[in-house]
């Protein structure tokens, strides 16, 4: 009787949060449960912030998140009593892309904050033909929307009346078909339709191509951890699979989606 | 036997009415949440909930509005002389900045020290502006003003242009562009829609064959069947591109192709309602036109349509009403971008597709959400003035010219 509790505990599981991780926690929980016939996982997006709450909540195990906690979040879960562990368990590069048939490749982060925040609006100033540009954005609601942001564009507002889209792919199909249109998707995301453009971090120096390699080797700038987050308490628990995820196994479907492996 | 008959007629008449109340009361909830949500917007303060800005005790600014807010901390701003101060710089602090001048133990276990440091920062700073959480605000430490925060106004929120709901540390809840993004698609979705669904109604009712009108209805019946997201998918795909290359646009995410979409999607609920009403002509109004020599044509324009004038102006609200509604095909093909609309060639973002675009990471009870609500209640409002006047317009004309 106490073995089947004890099984029963460890093996239902709940993964909940952001949707960029949604894909990877998916696979990953295919695999485990097949490795694994007595587990459960069950996976859920939501948003990151939704993980961050439900954990809060203790509705479910492990929150994945496509930022860090913050600094709020940490403190309601130290107010309730919890402390949470992180684990980073993949990494994510965004990729900043215009249309095939746009000539500019190199932009500085300058330039990009100058795009995004409206200052800058002719593919002239930027060393491309005199075509307007045209930004494209995802909605706030998304983790990326956050982190580029406050990455690229240091935490200054976007311009206002960017043109918002709901998804990414929405992002890459309006791009392939607007010669002027320039927006950030996940590495996963490119394809042929687009062009990625290579980017610089250090005033124009070097311009880096966005790629797995250059995102391993921190060459390129753009990369974003994944997390997962777990109440300390749990951590026998939760555990068993978040050690398979960080196994060579598990790492493998890492680059099977396209994100970027930990090691 | 007679008697439990009765009886059961009671209880159905019963049923009924409470069915009738029941429903009454339910609507009347939905709407007094909807407005008792949104109203919390205006109990809100300008500065995101939880947070202060301050200043160094030397600043003679007192108070920011919140559009003065966005510009300093986008660094539009840049001179405190440009906001009522004195000739200085402004140095912009956000909290995070805090973890990077001081390691975790500096700080201490429990963060104790935070306000101290803080208030280090701030009065040593000439000129800074800083955005803190309340509950770390140092507090005794001669240096530093509290910045007044002003609760956010009905005029702040209707006659603003900005939306920027995640903006920090002021978030702006301009609707301005919204309400007339919204307006503006739906008014070229029906003038589009409208004579094509007038004309189709009359060919269907009068015009058309037996066979013509067997194959014609289902089809038209079919397009209100098809789920928004596909007609969204259609217009993102085949629309958008083809209005790019016919104008000649930088982007063809437009209020066009929302308009074009929803006059679409509009068609089938006015041909239909339309055509009912027109069929609905008695037998003897026809034949007594006919009688007296007019022409078929005559019959329809001068017996037939002002007949059902009131059938097709509620063709007409309900088509307004699914075209102001309509979320998902508009969220695809408009680009959503919050700006006021000058012309078709522009995007546009409409309420509907803001609230379902946003609600789902407003964190439920903040402003945000709040003034999500508001939206909603704005929405209702507009479609109620549509019906209340399509009401009154069917009622000042009991099918005159008769």
């Amino acid at each position: 009787m106490v073995v089947v509790m004890g099984i029963t505990a460890a093996s239902a599981q709940k993964i909940k949060g952001s949707d960029t991780v949604l894909p990877l926690s998916q696979k990953e929980a295919e695999s485990y449960m097949k490795a694994n016939p007595s587990a459960t996982i069950t996976v859920t997006g939501g948003g990151s912030g939704v993980g961050f709450s439900a954990l809060l909540e203790g509705t479910t195990d492990i929150a994945q998140a496509s930022r860090r906690i913050k600094f709020d979040e940490k403190q309601k879960l130290q107010a309730g009593g919890k402390s949470v562990k992180e684990v980073i368990v993949a990494y994510d590069a965004l990729a900043i892309v215009v249309n095939p048939g746009n000539k500019v490749t190199n932009l500085t982060r300058e330039q990009l904050e100058g795009i995004f925040t409206g200052k800058i609006t002719n593919w002239k100033e930027v060393g491309g033909e005199d075509m307007k540009i045209v930004p494209y954005s995802r909605e706030t609601s998304s983790g990326t929307y956050e982190f580029f942001k406050e990455s690229v564009l240091k935490n200054k507002n976007y311009m206002n009346g960017i043109m918002s889209m709901p998804a990414t792919g929405a992002i890459i199909q309006s791009i392939s078909q607007t010669k002027g249109g320039i927006g950030y998707v996940g590495l996963a995301y490119l394809n042929k339709t687009v062009k990625a453009i290579h980017v610089s971090y250090d005033n124009g120096k070097t311009f880096t191509e966005p790629s797995v390699a250059n995102a391993k080797n921190e060459t390129y700038p753009i990369v974003r951890p994944l997390y997962y987050y777990y109440e300390a308490k749990s951590e026998s628990s939760v555990k068993p699979f978040v050690d398979y995820v960080l196994s060579p196994a598990g790492q493998q479907i890492v680059s099977e989606i396209g994100f970027i492996t930990v090691k | 036997m007679k008697r439990l008959k009765r009886i059961i007629e009671k209880l159905i008449e019963g049923i009924l009415t409470v069915s009738g109340a029941v429903t009454t009361i339910v609507i009347l909830l939905i709407v007094v949440f909807l407005f008792r949500e949104g109203a919390g917007l205006f109990r809100s303060p300008a500065v995101e909930k939880g947070y202060v800005l301050c200043v160094d005790a030397g600043n003679t600014v007192t108070h920011l509005g919140p559009k003065q807010i966005k510009e300093i901390f986008d660094w539009e701003i840049e001179n405190w002389k440009d906001v009522g101060g004195r000739d200085q710089q402004i140095v912009v602090f956000r909290f995070e900045e805090i973890f990077s001048r001081y390691s975790d133990e500096e700080l201490g276990a429990d963060y104790e020290l935070l306000p101290e440091k803080l208030g280090e920062v701030i009065s040593s700073t000439p000129g800074i502006i800083a955005f803190i959480p309340k509950q770390y605000m140092p507090e005794n430490v001669p240096g530093i003003k509290v910045l007044r925060s002003d609760d956010i106004t009905l005029s702040d929120f209707l006659g603003g242009r900005e939306w920027i709901p995640t903006a920090t540390p002021a978030p702006q809840f301009g609707v301005l562009p919204l309400i007339m993004g919204t307006l503006w698609v739906s008014l070229f979705a029906i003038i589009i829609a409208l004579p094509l669904g007038l004309g189709v109604a009359i060919y269907l009712s009068e015009l058309a064959g037996e066979r013509m009108r067997k194959i014609l209805k289902p089809t038209i019946e079919l397009l209100a069947g098809i789920p928004s997201v596909v007609y969204g998918f259609f217009g993102l795909v085949v629309l958008v591109p083809l209005i790019q290359k016919v104008f000649g646009l930088p982007v063809g995410e437009t209020a066009l192709a929302g308009s074009v979409i929803l006059a679409i999607m509009a068609l089938p609920t006015i041909i239909t309602v339309a055509e009912d009403a027109m069929r609905n002509t008695p037998r003897a109004m026809r034949e007594a036109s006919l009688a007296l020599g007019a022409s078929n044509w005559q019959t329809i324009y001068k017996v037939i349509v002002p007949y059902a004038a009131s059938g097709i102006s509620a063709a007409v609200v309900l088509g307004i009403g699914r075209a102001i509604g309509e979320t998902m095909a508009v969220l695809m093909v408009t680009g959503n971008a919050a700006v006021m609309p000058h012309s078709l060639f522009e995007p546009v973002r409409t309420i509907p597709a803001t609230i379902a675009a946003e609600l789902g990471e407003a964190p439920a009870g903040g402003a945000h959400y709040q003034a999500l609500f508001l939206l909603g209640c704005i929405l209702f409002v507009i479609t109620m003035i549509i019906s209340v006047t399509a009401e009154a317009i069917s009622k000042r004309q009991p099918n005159r010219g008769l």
